[in-house]
């Protein structure tokens, strides 16, 4: 059996996050970058699947910028088999809908019988690639699982739906995105980081995907305006000695509040 | 063929698993009135979600089969359907989980442009704009589509724009084609109970949420005393939601609901990065910790250091008394 799992470079929300004000687009250079905490459990998913039944492959897919290595080979380390790097100047601001036009044609090249997602993203938080991806592909997809079981033919888990749980199954191939409710990625060790140096990376670039990025092609989505809110100061702060509480009261009477 | 409404906008209601209109159909249909005429699409077509969608103020109701066993694909075959019919200038939908996966797959379908998870829309010269709050509420960005109907997904809670209600709707049944696209297979909804009266987290005016500080499960009913007090909906940082005190449903930040009430109360809640990203945007916010140094206080309006377990109670005691 094939996986593919996304992986997906993002800001480290520890850090202070900056979008370029005359771009729109994210300011990298302004903290650190890191793996998208919940990619790596997507990737932790398809690894203790692939531990248990032996013959799965394991391959992470990533499109970020080219100096994002460092955050593929993570994922290499973590205990992919191989990964898919697809870095192309031209894809810098891609909205959803090329994004997922070039992560369906690097998925196709490929066929893999399970694709595993994140089901948001910390960064553009959208949610929306898992379903845009099954369309393209014309795979069935289960968003948002909160248990997730894959077998030689199938995957079936509990979605975490709108109004509660729901219980569902999909037949490969199919896409599916997993929520943080499931386990933490192993962490890598020593051996997987030496081991990824060596692992194969496949580098791809549009053409190699017969992608193009030609606002022409279809139309996209595009921002028009950036503005940064100013930040919030601190106001009043007490310490209790007694009658704090009266005092939040007070406040929230003056304020209105209650 | 009917005729529809000048600048028709296509909005997508969200349906119960009990075939009810969702209670994001108000303001996205509200949304909707803003940039044009609302015209709904009730899958499943229950004659209480089509009123829902004409008090609402959808002037032309459509609706279509649903099937609730075949996740997604059904639901967005009749978007299909009631785009290719009604050609709006956009198509709202809301920024649920199920929403999300029939917004995605439809615009890929249709080849149109999407934008997730507005929290208002507008009309420009060129269209129709589409207005977030990203990375947490620290900056606004408008999107727009190069050209095309514009697909965008709203905000549970964000939208306050309300539409007239519409006495007489029209309402047409539509036809609708199964595309026969792979789907997952979906068993029934396990319903989460809502046990109480107190508001809905998303959109609620007033939000009290607790953290790791309050210690305990048993202990977190000061959170509850404390909302209930102030009419307040309940929220939770993730340390407690790991920790087992409250449901997923309840997490506020950047992995769970983001809120932006009038007033927010954050007990015993340190006020990581990723929880500020989920509120910072409220109105007044105040926090009681008793660690001085909690990166909350950075952002509180009203800041307590202090036991929150002599606090609490004594502010829900005086707000009680104020009620008599």
């Amino acid at each position: 059996m094939k996986i593919f799992v996304l992986v997906k470079e993002v800001p480290d929300t520890y850090g202070d996050r900056k979008l370029n004000l005359e771009t729109g687009l994210a300011d990298r250079a302004a903290g650190d970058v890191v793996l998208d905490e919940i990619t790596e459990r997507a990737l932790e998913v398809a690894l203790s699947y692939a531990d248990k039944a032996g013959d799965a492959e394991v391959v992470a897919v990533s499109m970020s910028p080219s100096g994002s290595t460092a955050s593929v080979r993570r994922a290499l380390a973590i205990g992919a088999a191989s990964a898919v790097h697809i870095a192309d100047e031209q894809l810098a601001g891609a909205d959803l809908g090329l994004t997922a036009e070039v992560l369906a044609a690097a998925i196709r090249r490929a066929e893999p019988d399970l694709v595993i997602t994140g089901n948001l993203s910390t960064d553009g938080s959208a949610g929306m690639i898992p379903a845009m991806l099954a369309e393209h592909l014309g795979y069935a997809q289960a968003t948002a699982l909160s248990a997730v079981e894959i077998t030689a033919d199938g995957a079936s888990g509990t979605r975490a739906a709108d109004d509660g749980a729901q219980p569902v199954t999909v037949p490969f191939p199919a896409v599916i995105s997993i929520t943080e409710a499931l386990p933490d990625a192993r962490f890598p060790n020593f051996k997987g980081i030496m081991a990824a140096k060596k692992k194969p990376l496949e580098v791809l670039l549009l053409d190699d995907l017969g992608v193009s990025a030609d606002p022409a092609a279809a139309p996209r989505t595009i921002m028009t305006t950036v503005a940064e809110k100013p930040p919030r100061a601190a106001g009043v702060k007490i310490t209790d000695e007694g009658d704090a509480g009266a005092q939040l009261v007070e406040f929230l009477v003056q304020n209105r509040l209650v | 063929m009917m005729s529809y409404p000048e600048n028709p906008i296509l909005v997508l209601v969200d349906v119960t698993p009990a075939g009810e209109a969702a209670s994001s159909t108000a303001a996205l249909i509200g949304a909707a009135s803003l940039i044009g005429a609302p015209v709904a699409l009730v899958p499943g077509g229950a004659q209480s979600a089509v009123d829902a969608a004409a008090a609402a103020g959808a002037s032309v109701v459509l609706t279509a089969p649903a099937d609730a066993a075949s996740l997604t694909v059904p639901l967005v075959d009749a978007l299909q359907a009631a785009y290719r019919r009604v050609r709006p200038d956009a198509v709202l939908v809301s920024n649920s989980i199920a929403g999300r996966d029939v917004a995605g797959r439809f615009a890929v379908r249709e080849r149109l442009a999407i934008s997730v998870d507005a929290v208002g829309v507008s009309r420009d010269d060129e269209g129709v704009v589409a207005h977030h709050s990203v990375y947490g509420g620290a900056y606004l960005v408008d999107s727009a589509p190069t050209y095309g109907a514009a697909v965008i997904t709203v905000r549970q809670g964000a939208v306050d724009a309300r539409a007239d209600a519409v006495a007489s709707p029209v309402v047409e049944e539509l036809e609708v084609e199964a595309s026969g696209a792979a789907a997952a297979q979906a068993g029934p909804v396990e319903v989460i109970e809502v046990a109480s009266s107190r508001p809905e987290l998303r959109g609620a005016a007033k939000v009290v949420s607790g953290g790791r500080g309050l210690g305990s499960k048993e202990q977190f009913v000061l959170v509850e005393h404390l909302a209930d007090a102030l009419g307040a909906a309940i929220g939770a940082s993730r340390a407690a939601v790991d920790a087992g005190y409250i449901p997923y449903a309840h997490q506020v930040g950047q992995t769970g609901v983001s809120v932006s009430p009038q007033l927010y109360v954050a007990v015993g809640i340190s006020g990581a990065i990723q929880h500020r990203a989920g509120m910072q945007t409220a109105k007044t916010i105040v926090a009681i910790n008793k660690d001085a140094e909690a990166p909350i206080f950075d952002i509180a309006d009203f800041g307590i250091v202090g036991d929150l377990f002599t606090i609490v109670p004594q502010v829900v005691e005086a707000l009680e008394a104020r009620k008599k």
